[in-house]
């Protein structure tokens, strides 16, 4: 199969290589440029595990071309922590308990990152809203609710 | 504490002595606080290492050709077009594949034979039927595209009722006998019939119980890599009970343990449906041994729901309860089919797990189960938190509430009237079960409380008041913990019973290094729970060090030992059980070294806050690091002798803390899952009986789980078992129509609750009974959310459309089926 060249930014750093048009964007990010934090949960765009950022918009990766992605911003959850520390996010989501398994948590990391880059005094509805365009199998939602809160908060703080 | 019996159990010597070395105490330092998860940061940064990210020099990825039709018998396979593709390393049809490797795993006795490639006959949609290994999966899919298979269709069963009669070319395993009845026996647990003589009311009901599923967002995988000079596998899997029966994976492959290491990873959930994988791990290891290189499968979705083995009960049960007039309950009797599908993995072990708590919380003095286990063309059943006991709980609370309505009782005054009372503990069911300790009113009064019911009841009213359906519903259920194995065979013909008593034990080390870092090793994976974070502070507790001290390590089957796994509910009670064994011998060392450092007497040292000291004289102490760094390099300083040898480690096998034999008649089981948890779930429902469509307005769950390690993730566990028993109440159902096909193999078909099916709160309350069995008196609380929402919510919905009539004897409650209940009302 022919290959497509492409040249993307994923986390800060400008990639340049050449796909199948077939490959998948979430596969193009975990097995090609080796980035582990997106997983696929159900390979048709229904559960948002998958979820990345977009030129700042949330998408399904599994429902993607890497092709698509030509000349675009990519964001993924690998890029979250900075020098060893976590994000207020990813803190939030700790000390909240938003996780159990964790695979769902990239997806939810960056629905929330989306909505927090929006929004940064999103209302609970407005998490909600946000929330509730993924699965997670563990927790009921309502602690990722809360981390989200928490995060929008610690980065207020962050703010000041 | 007397013990309370039936009559029919002979009570001497019926109870052995509890094994508890660490009774509960009125407080802890590290139990029962909400330590952040040990687990987290790397989940949260990418770096969890699930088996997908897990990537090996050379590695070839697996596709697999599954069945598109339900029973079929395989006429040819052309696999040349398949083979000749660019990158195609291996193609492998069924009969191909069983000259190399033999049947998986089984537990049934006499057990139904399953190959990781179909061979001859397709038995279910999705059954797998040759596999490909390629350079990359893309290529692998590809290559299935283009094998060709020539099926001769068979008759079709998916009714369960019809699966009782179906003969000839409609039999599924012929070679088993001629009839698609696995299992068929009565057991009868106490005087049935004379207390059916007694009652002065029998109620009775048609139930049945919908098919639903873990379908954990992480689906099964496995890497295999075969070295053809040593004949040695290693595989690292998302196996939950790899050091349990991963053995057995060597046994399908044809080769011993030894040549044969398991490598745990983290596990995106399994709620059940990872326990063993084993068939997964059959086949990667079959395509890695013939194709020369490491072999990556990992299940997809489609994949997954069609033939993951794991799909959850699938039952119709006819129900007799027999009460006395004022609502005493006598005696339970019921006729019980379970449709497990093509195979029969775990023989009738749901039901086995069902009689351990058979009578709920209720006082009921007998119990009679005529069980009929038939196999259809479906994905065969597997494990689904609650492995069959949650059906139970539903079915009793379906049959509590129906008795409630033919007295014209209140639902809550029946079951408060019916619950076993504090001083009865231990209690002993009539099935032969022990209930450890409990105290179920007060749960049902606190989750009272928390709900302000005459709340409830005026927002109830009013909304009526204004033509809204909007109801109350309650569930009062056991949720068993600590899982043995006698479940699995305890139900099978006397004369071939499979096995015997089991203990299914948990392992640990403990070891402290030079710099008194605290190294725990388990033997058991992570799963989705919380097994570092529960390790640390219990290892914390027992050395009063700071939870940064302690580091867990995870074995794999090579290095690890006699360890089960996470599942039954009971792997925090076990690992507290390994841990408090383990410890103790390395803190009677650190004593004897410390004790030489200071010229104390042992029996003067106490353990304070990461340090030993000779108690009443402060500042007279050694920190762990110090005392660790002598006992590591300065051993030959101290007295000869094995109790001073270099180092400080143990190793410790906690054996299941109260199991025993089932009496030769079966005319009770034993004591087999005694460990007994017990929740009080309440829902507030509105429906709109114009759509059908169930909201739920506010939800109260109350649990006792004994002592709590950590009250923050006993909730996590609660709420997201709840989320899951509102899918199984409402949403989630593997439908197959009746050609066999699964016309919800999605997740746009199969319904996993989002946040918008969840009501605004699950409300959680927390009572502790402590066990006199276990450790600290813990008790497992892995599964109770999924147990007792479903009665909670059939409940709620029956009295929210109570003017139409409505029996809420049929699960999954989707709108569709609601509207089917309130058009049948509309008509009567």
């Amino acid at each position: 199969m022919a290959l497509i060249p492409i040249s993307l930014k994923v986390n800060g750093t400008r990639f340049e290589r050449a796909v199948e048009p077939r490959r998948l964007l979430s596969d193009f990010l975990r097995e090609d440029l080796g980035l582990k934090a997106t997983h696929v949960g159900c390979e048709h765009g229904v559960c948002g595990t998958c979820t990345v950022l977009m030129d700042g918009e949330a998408v399904r990766s599994c429902l993607s071309f890497a092709v698509q992605a030509d000349g675009c911003e990519v964001r993924t959850a690998d890029g979250l922590a900075q020098g060893g520390k976590l994000s207020a996010l990813q803190q939030a989501f700790w000390e909240k308990h938003g996780l159990q398994c964790g695979f769902c948590t990239p997806g939810m990391l960056m629905v929330a990152t989306e909505l927090l880059e929006r929004n940064a005094k999103p209302t609970k509805a407005e998490i909600e809203e946000a929330v509730s365009s993924n699965l997670c199998r563990c927790t009921g939602y309502y602690n990722i609710v809360e981390s989200v809160q928490r995060a929008a908060e610690l980065m207020q703080e962050g703010a000041k | 504490m007397t013990a309370t019996f039936p009559k029919h159990i002979p009570a001497e010597g019926y109870i052995p002595p509890s094994r508890q070395q660490e009774p509960p105490r009125k407080s802890y330092k590290y139990i029962g606080q909400n330590l952040k998860r040990v687990e987290d940061p790397r989940l949260l940064t990418g770096n969890g290492q699930y088996i997908d990210d897990i990537v090996l020099p050379n590695m070839a990825h697996a596709a697999v050709l599954r069945s598109d039709r339900a029973h079929a018998r395989i006429k040819r396979i052309d696999t040349s077009k398949a083979k000749a593709l660019a990158g195609v390393y291996l193609v492998l049809t069924g009969a191909e594949a069983k000259e190399m490797t033999g049947a998986t795993a089984q537990f049934a006795s006499p057990p139904v034979v399953q190959y990781c490639l179909a061979v001859d006959r397709v038995r279910h949609v999705g059954e797998a039927v040759a596999a490909v290994v390629a350079e990359n999966r893309y290529v692998a899919e590809d290559a299935c595209d283009l094998i060709e298979v020539e099926y001769q269709d068979l008759p079709v069963v998916v009714d369960p009722e019809a699966a009782m009669t179906s003969s000839g070319d409609a039999v599924l395993h012929p070679e088993r006998g001629p009839n698609n009845i696995a299992q068929h026996r009565t057991f009868t647990f106490g005087p049935v019939q004379e207390d059916f003589a007694k009652a002065d009311v029998v109620v009775k009901r048609t139930l049945r119980w919908g098919r639903s599923g873990a379908q954990p967002l992480e689906t099964v995988g496995c890497i295999a890599a075969y070295e053809p000079g040593s004949g040695k596998f290693t595989m690292h899997t998302n196996s939950s009970f790899l050091n349990y029966v991963g053995w057995l994976v060597g046994a399908s492959l044809g080769v011993p343990a030894s040549k044969l290491n398991l490598i745990p990873c983290v596990t995106g959930g399994s709620f059940g449906s990872k326990l063993f994988t084993h068939k997964v791990m059959t086949l990667a290891g079959t395509l890695a041994r013939a194709a020369g290189r490491p072999v990556k499968y990992l299940e997809d979705r489609l994949d997954n729901i069609t033939s993951c083995d794991n799909h959850g009960s699938d039952r119709l049960y006819r129900c007799e309860l027999a009460l006395k007039r004022d609502g005493t309950m006598q005696s339970l009797r019921f006729q019980v089919i379970d449709d497990y599908g093509a195979y029969f993995q775990f023989g009738v072990g749901t039901h086995g797990n069902s009689l351990c708590q058979i009578v709920g919380p209720y006082r009921i003095n007998s119990i009679q189960m005529e069980l009929i286990a038939v196999l259809t063309n479906k994905c065969q059943q597997g494990a689904y938190r609650g492995f069959g006991s949650e059906v139970t709980n539903w079915m009793l609370e379906r049959m509590a509430d129906a008795a409630a309505d033919e007295l014209k009782m209140d639902p809550i005054e029946l079951r408060r009237r019916n619950l076993i009372q504090p001083g009865q503990f231990p209690y002993v069911i009539p099935s032969g079960n022990l209930y450890d300790s409990g105290n179920y009113p007060a749960v049902l009064e606190e989750a009272l409380r928390i709900a302000e019911l005459p709340k409830w009841n005026k927002i109830r009213d009013e909304a009526r008041a204004k033509g809204r359906c909007v109801g109350i519903g309650i569930a009062t259920c056991q949720e068993r913990s600590v899982f043995s194995a006698t479940e699995f065979w305890s139900l099978n013909g006397t004369e071939n019973p499979g096995f015997t008593l089991t203990s299914s034990p948990e392992s640990t080390q403990i070891r402290i290094d030079p710099t008194g870092a605290i190294h725990v090793t388990l033997g058991s994976p992570f799963w989705g729970n919380s097994p570092e974070t529960m390790a640390v502070q219990i290892v914390a507790e027992q050395f009063q060090v700071d939870p940064s001290q302690v580091n867990i390590v995870y074995a794999d089957t090579q290095s690890g030992f006699n360890s089960t796994g996470p599942g039954g509910s009971r792997f925090t009670v076990m690992i507290a059980g390994a841990i408090v064994g383990a410890a103790k011998q390395v803190k009677d060392k650190l004593l004897r070294v410390s004790g030489h450092m200071m010229e104390a007497d042992v029996g003067d040292l106490e353990f304070r806050a990461g340090k030993i000291g000779v108690k009443g004289v402060p500042g007279k102490e050694k920190t762990i690091g110090e005392v660790a760094l002598f006992a590591h390099y300065f051993r030959l300083n101290l007295p000869a002798g094995d109790a001073f040898a270099s180092g400080l480690d143990a190793n410790y096998v906690y054996d299941h803390p109260l199991t025993t034999m089932p009496a030769a008649d079966r005319s009770h089981l034993g004591i087999f899952y005694p460990i007994m948890g017990h929740m009080c779930h309440l829902a507030l429902v509105e429906v709109d009986p114009k759509t059908g469509k169930v909201a739920i307005l506010d939800y109260v769950a109350v649990h006792d789980a004994g002592t709590v390690v950590n009250p923050m993730t006993l909730a996590g566990h609660i709420r997201g078992g709840t989320a899951q028993g509102i899918g199984t109440a409402l949403y989630e159902k593997f439908h197959y129509d009746e050609t066999g096909q699964l016309v919800t193999g999605t997740f746009a078909d199969y319904l996993i609750p989002t946040l918008a099916e969840m009501p605004p709160a699950i409300r959680v309350g927390h009572v502790e009974t402590p066990s006199p069995f276990t450790e600290y008196g813990i008790k497992g609380g892995g599964e109770g959310g999924r147990m007792g929402a479903p009665g909670a919510l059939s409940r709620a919905i029956e009295d929210a459309l109570s003017q139409y009539g409505v029996r809420c004897d049929e699960l999954p409650l989707t709108p569709r089926k609601v509207r089917e209940l309130v058009r049948a009302g509309e008509k009567r």
